[in-house]
């Protein structure tokens, strides 16, 4: 079990997103933050800022004067030590100028084109997935629309790209567990690691090469060079490392935030069932208004931010969502309006680091919705108490109890 | 009406090649390729006003 969290008296300068209160109240204590302190401090994890503001964190990601460091990008106590400009899992811990060549290797394959050829294969398992949970509600009157649900569909189709069994998802599950929800210290057995296990997929595939343009995405980039050389194997495992992980909670917490929402608000469901031209608006106020993720990044240098002292490797937290939720950037911020006409939402996060799954994320989310809703119709939650929202940087439902209502 | 897309801004988000197919295409990079260089025909401008809402990185702009 994970140490208890001291409790936060002021979100103004002891805050942490970690803690428990933080998941149940985040969209409230951003408002109150951007309102009262629209860059917070705090000294946990060895000292950390918060901005909630759309526009600084739009600057911040921007990066103008190198101000800042994707070294770090997931929160913890110990900085970590791999240094820029490759960090531990380019592109996501790298800065310029590695950062854009280690980007473009990957962006073929998340380009738009590539990934609607997955769509017929993530629809046939979404109604897979309906099928058991049915089967599931008929027997016991409800069932888990995340652990049933949305956990599944980015491990099966990352998995899928990736070239690796998709019986390995509880595995992956908890790669993701050690590295973004809960990024403590720990000792565990090598074979445990998440490093181990991409060795063999990269050992198994060197011994077997795959021609260019043939294979899965470990092949891909066993393939691909940089600067004229091919990639370090470091670089690779990181890369790889990052795919697994970058895609499955996130996506997972999109999807179940969707559901949760549609839960609670009928009109929003019967509109969305009922009116496909919404569809596409939906899908981005779901984003904009859930977004899952939010960012961290290093203090480069020491400079002051408005006023605040910020010192070289503090951790600066980006919240897209919060950006999101700013009525200085949105029109009723704080409402979901399922048929947004404006909406230039950051849940992709902006600038140069901008979502490589993007593409991906969005069709899982659109055709998850699409099936769910097409096959189940009418749903509400069990009770709002049983649902579990995560803490730390990915924010979503993990334990979502729903009931069908077999009316319509 | 015309649209001036600043490929230097453009991130790759692919909002406006979702909502306007007729006026943004994309490349093989997920970059966005503006089709309609010239006038923007008169049934797309709300189309086009969209694609200008919807970029996160304000790289479209309505040139009148
Ligand atoms: C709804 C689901 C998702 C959301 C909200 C999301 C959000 C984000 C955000 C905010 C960033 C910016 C990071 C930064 O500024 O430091 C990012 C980067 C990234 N995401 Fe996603 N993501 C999602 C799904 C995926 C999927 C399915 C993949 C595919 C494997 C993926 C792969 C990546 C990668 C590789 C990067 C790093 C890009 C770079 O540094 O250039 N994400 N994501
Ligand atoms: S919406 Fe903006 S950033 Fe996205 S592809 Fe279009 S022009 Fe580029």
């Amino acid at each position: 079990m994970d140490a208890k969290k001291a409790p936060v008296e002021d979100w103004t300068t002891d805050f942490d997103h970690t803690h428990p209160d933080y998941a149940a109240n985040a969209h409230q204590i951003w408002d109150d933050l951007r309102e009262e302190c629209p860059i917070a401090h705090s000294d946990r994890f060895g000292g950390m800022w918060m901005p909630t503001r759309h526009e600084d964190i739009a600057a911040i990601a921007a990066n103008k004067d190198g101000l800042y460091t994707s070294r770090g990008v997931v929160v913890s106590e110990v900085r970590p030590d791999i240094p820029a400009p490759i960090g531990y899992a380019p592109p996501i811990t790298s800065d310029p100028p590695f950062h854009a060549p280690a980007r473009k290797l990957l962006l073929g394959p998340f380009a738009p084109r590539k990934v609607q050829a997955l769509e017929p294969f993530t629809r046939e398992y979404c109604h897979s997935l309906v099928d058991a949970a049915l089967e599931t509600s008929n027997e016991q009157g409800w069932f888990d629309a995340a652990i049933g649900y949305s956990q599944n569909i980015p491990v099966k189709v990352i998995a899928q790209m990736l070239g690796l069994p998709a019986e390995d998802g509880p595995v992956f599950r908890r790669f993701i567990h050690n590295i973004i929800e809960n990024p403590v210290q720990r000792e565990i057995p090598e074979e445990e690691t998440v490093e181990w296990y991409f060795d063999q997929q990269i050992a198994k595939r060197k011994a077997n090469p795959k021609p260019p343009g043939e294979g899965d995405l470990i092949d891909h980039l066993l393939n691909v060079e940089i600067f004229g050389e091919a990639l370090a194997p470091e670089h690779v495992r990181g890369t790889v490392v990052l795919l697994l992980v970058a895609g499955i909670d996130t996506t997972w917490s999109s999807i179940g935030s969707a559901i949760w929402h549609l839960a609670q608000h009928p009109n929003d469901l019967a509109r969305f069932r009922d009116d496909p031209e919404v569809r596409p608006f939906a899908v981005e106020e779901f984003l904009r208004a859930y977004a899952p993720v939010t960012m961290a990044r290093m203090v480069a240098e020491d400079h002051e931010l408005q006023g605040c002292p910020m010192k070289k490797d503090d951790w600066l937290l980006l919240p897209f969502p919060a950006g999101n939720r700013d009525p200085e950037a949105f029109e009723d911020a704080d409402k979901f309006v399922i048929d947004r006409q404006k909406n230039r939402h950051g849940a992709f996060g902006l600038g140069i680091h901008r979502c490589l799954g993007s593409n991906l994320a969005r069709m899982e989310l659109s055709v998850a919705l699409d099936v769910f809703v097409d096959r189940i119709r009418d749903f509400s939650l069990v009770d709002p108490a049983n649902v579990r929202f995560s803490t730390g940087q990915i924010r979503g439902p993990r334990e979502l109890p729903v009931s069908v209502k077999t009316n319509v | 009406m015309k649209i001036n897309y600043n490929r230097e801004l453009c991130q790759g988000h692919n909002r406006c090649y979702m909502l306007a197919p007729e006026i943004f295409d994309v490349d093989d990079e997920g970059y966005a390729v503006l089709k309609i260089e010239g006038e923007i025909p008169a049934e797309l401008h709300d189309k086009a006003q969209l694609c200008v809402d919807n970029c996160p990185e304000y790289a479209i702009e309505i040139a009148e």
